[in-house]
């Protein structure tokens, strides 16, 4: 009887163990579903937001325009249709509100009962028009021509430089500054997190005596279990203010403030983990060292480092982990400027920050929505690929001993 | 002329007395063993000529000891540590190879006193490698890492390592343990034929490993030297009771 209950308590925990196992996985495998479902929808869908339509003169041979082209329309910095491919000819945009430069309130009628008609003519009359409206003004016998609009594609979206995510009419999706930024902030960190807290853990691991690491160490872990805001508001405060006055600067809101209030934050994972992978080392390895004439500097350099390696790219890889998702912190202090950086003391925006601060007013399942889908994919898969090549290096490390 | 001189040593690991008032002198090129029960304080003795116990934290360390005449634990005057361990080698207990190549493990104890001149390297990690009889053996995979040999080779390794810096005197602490009897009675050959150009003190449980490789032999029990004599001397006509037992095997 005993014995029954004994067994039966084994399978349960077993039975327990393995759900918790699977349901794990399989929740790790359904965000990243549902991550990649949302995101990918975004290049199946128009950049025109609003349901609006782009018509021209039947005669004018333009087919088809990108939201970059649309874009560049509506700045003037197209002002031909030769460069679109058409006649040479300027191009005259309208929209609705040019619509009272063309026709009196009568003749559109009270409820715009006859604007379809009107925006008809106005598009069969003029050969070099360009009209953008939403296309519910559409009429059957269209005598104009849509032109086509290039569907969100995977390379626009990644090489575009201009990220205006609510333009109107066609919304642009380009998100390389927000991967370059994401990457410039993210390596300074690591560069300057990882000699210091390389340093740092040498330090508690092989310099510093017992009563010294006593002390340390809590505090170290202290560091880890503060919250990103309060970093940020550390960065905000003394940081951003510092760097503001040193370069003599116009704003302090840097892609420099960033690094610096990530590699405080990626300081205690590098530290605590390289600080166990050296202590790791084994006593006899060392006294082997020492014993062969090699001072504590040698031994360190020698034998601790190269046999700690791995432990140590482990701590980069997590701290760089820690840096390219970093959210809040990083949008207090960047500035939060979609430009392509040029330098360190320049606002930048990286993906964390865009998605926090822009998922709350993009309508769900719209383009923008989705485009913030894309950019969580694009983070997903830039993590994965430091992962594979951290790994790849590490264990060309291994055996190369 | 004695090569090494303990005079009157007393060791303490914090309060701990560990080695209670050593004395005796090693001629060069002799093998000496060091046996006795397990914590006895063998290793912690061996340990003390090259200066290994520094490392451990509350140890005090008390009378003199001489290598070639000179002190080396007195500050200023004594043998200056870096100098000391170049003239005392060391091999450990388990096989310790660094993560490297064979050829750097052996020329590790030339890079970190500051050679670098490569063909002399090179020439001295063959030499070593001959004399610990390994070179045949590994002649063609120096590149390769040294966790790559066997727990024989590795020991091997670690001698032709400690051998490359050309010390006088080898410490060796229980070095076969580990191995396989035909790792061992490579490693007793070797000993045997290093006689002629180094002093050997070997730590070792084994009573007829003692017998073979060693000319005098020194028995010790918590913490004292009880018999220090030649090592037939130890092993047929002891004069300590306590000796006696030990080395017919009634105790330890
Ligand atoms: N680092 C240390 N701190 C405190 N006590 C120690 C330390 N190292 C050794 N001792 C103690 O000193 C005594 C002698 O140890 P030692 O290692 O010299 O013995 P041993 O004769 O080599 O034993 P074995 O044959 O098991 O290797 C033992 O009682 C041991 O517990
Ligand atoms: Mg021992």
């Amino acid at each position: 009887m005993k014995r029954k209950f004994k067994q039966f308590t084994e399978k349960l925990i077993e039975g327990l163990l393995l759900i918790s196992g699977s349901l794990t996985s399989i929740t790790v495998l359904l965000i990243v579903i549902f991550l990649f479902k949302e995101g990918l929808g975004l290049f199946t869908t128009s950049p025109m937001e609003n349901k609006n339509v782009i018509v021209v003169n039947k005669l004018n041979p333009v087919e088809h325009l990108t939201a970059g082209q649309i874009k560049k329309i509506f700045d003037q910095e197209i002002t031909n249709w030769k460069d679109l491919g058409g006649k040479n000819d300027t191009i005259l945009l309208f929209t609705i509100n040019d619509l009272s430069n063309y026709f009196s309130e009568e003749e559109i009628g009270e409820n715009f009962e006859y604007l379809p008609e009107k925006l008809n003519s106005i598009v069969d009359s003029i050969p070099n028009l360009l009209a953008v409206y939403t296309d519910k003004y559409l009429v059957k016998e269209l005598k104009g021509k849509i032109v086509k609009v290039d569907k969100n594609n995977i390379p626009d979206f990644i090489l575009g430089r201009e990220w205006f995510p609510t333009a109107e009419p066609a919304v642009q999706l380009g998100v390389l500054p927000l991967i370059l930024g994401t990457l410039l902030v993210s390596i300074f960190a690591i560069l300057f997190a990882l000699p210091i807290g390389i340093a740092t853990s040498i330090y508690m691991a092989e310099v510093a005596n017992e009563r010294v690491r006593k002390i340390l160490k809590p505090i170290i872990e202290l560091l880890a279990g503060i919250p990103s805001v309060v970093y940020g508001f550390f960065g905000l405060i003394v940081i951003v203010p510092l760097i503001h006055d040193t370069f003599n600067l116009p704003v302090g809101e840097t892609a420099l403030a960033g690094s610096i209030v990530l590699a405080i934050m990626a300081l205690p994972t590098i530290i605590t983990v390289s600080e166990d992978a050296i202590r790791n080392t084994p006593r006899s390895m060392k006294e082997a060292s020492l014993a062969l004439g090699a001072n504590r500097w040698q031994t360190i350099h020698r034998v601790v480092l190269p046999y700690s390696m791995s432990g140590i790219t482990a701590a980069a890889i997590l701290g760089i982990g820690r840096a390219i998702g970093e959210t809040m912190a990083v949008l207090m202090v960047t500035g939060n400027a979609a430009v392509m950086p040029h330098s360190l003391l320049q606002p930048v925006r990286t993906i964390p920050a865009t998605i926090a601060a822009e998922l709350g007013e993009a309508p769900q399942g719209g383009v923008h929505y989705q485009a913030l889908f894309a950019l969580g994919c694009i983070l997903f898969i830039l993590t994965l690929l430091i992962n594979i090549w951290v790994e790849y290096v590490s264990s060309k490390q291994k055996f190369k001993k | 002329m004695n090569k090494i001189e303990s005079k009157n040593v007393h060791l303490y690991y914090g309060d701990f007395h560990a080695l209670k008032g050593i004395s005796m002198s090693i001629q060069e090129n002799t093998v000496t063993a060091l046996i006795g029960p397990s914590g006895c304080g063998k290793s912690t003795y061996l340990r003390l000529f090259n200066r290994m116990n520094d490392l451990i934290d509350n140890v005090r360390i008390e009378g003199d000891i001489l290598l070639d005449g000179r002190d080396i634990y007195k500050k200023n005057i004594g043998m200056r540590i870096d100098e000391l361990r170049k003239k005392v080698g060391m091999v450990f207990q388990k096989p310790n190879p660094f993560p490297k190549t064979i050829f750097e493990n052996v020329a590790y104890g030339l890079r970190v006193n500051g050679i670098d001149h490569r063909s002399f390297i090179e020439e001295r990690v063959e030499t070593s490698l001959r004399q610990a009889a390994l070179w045949e053996e590994v002649k063609d995979k120096l590149k390769k890492s040294a966790f790559e040999l066997s727990g024989g080779q590795q020991q091997r390794l670690c001698i032709a390592r400690a051998l490359a810096i050309e010390p006088s005197v080898l410490l060796m602490d229980e070095p076969a343990s580990a191995l396989d009897p035909i790792s061992t009675s490579k490693i007793e050959e070797l000993i045997y034929e290093l006689k002629t150009k180094y002093t050997i003190i070997i730590v070792t449980h084994n009573m007829q490993q003692a017998g073979r490789v060693s000319d005098r032999t020194a028995f010790f029990y918590l913490g004292d030297l009880i018999e220090y004599d030649d090592t037939p001397v130890i092993f047929t006509n002891p004069k300590d009771i306590r000796t006696q037992s030990y080395v017919t095997g009634r105790f330890g």
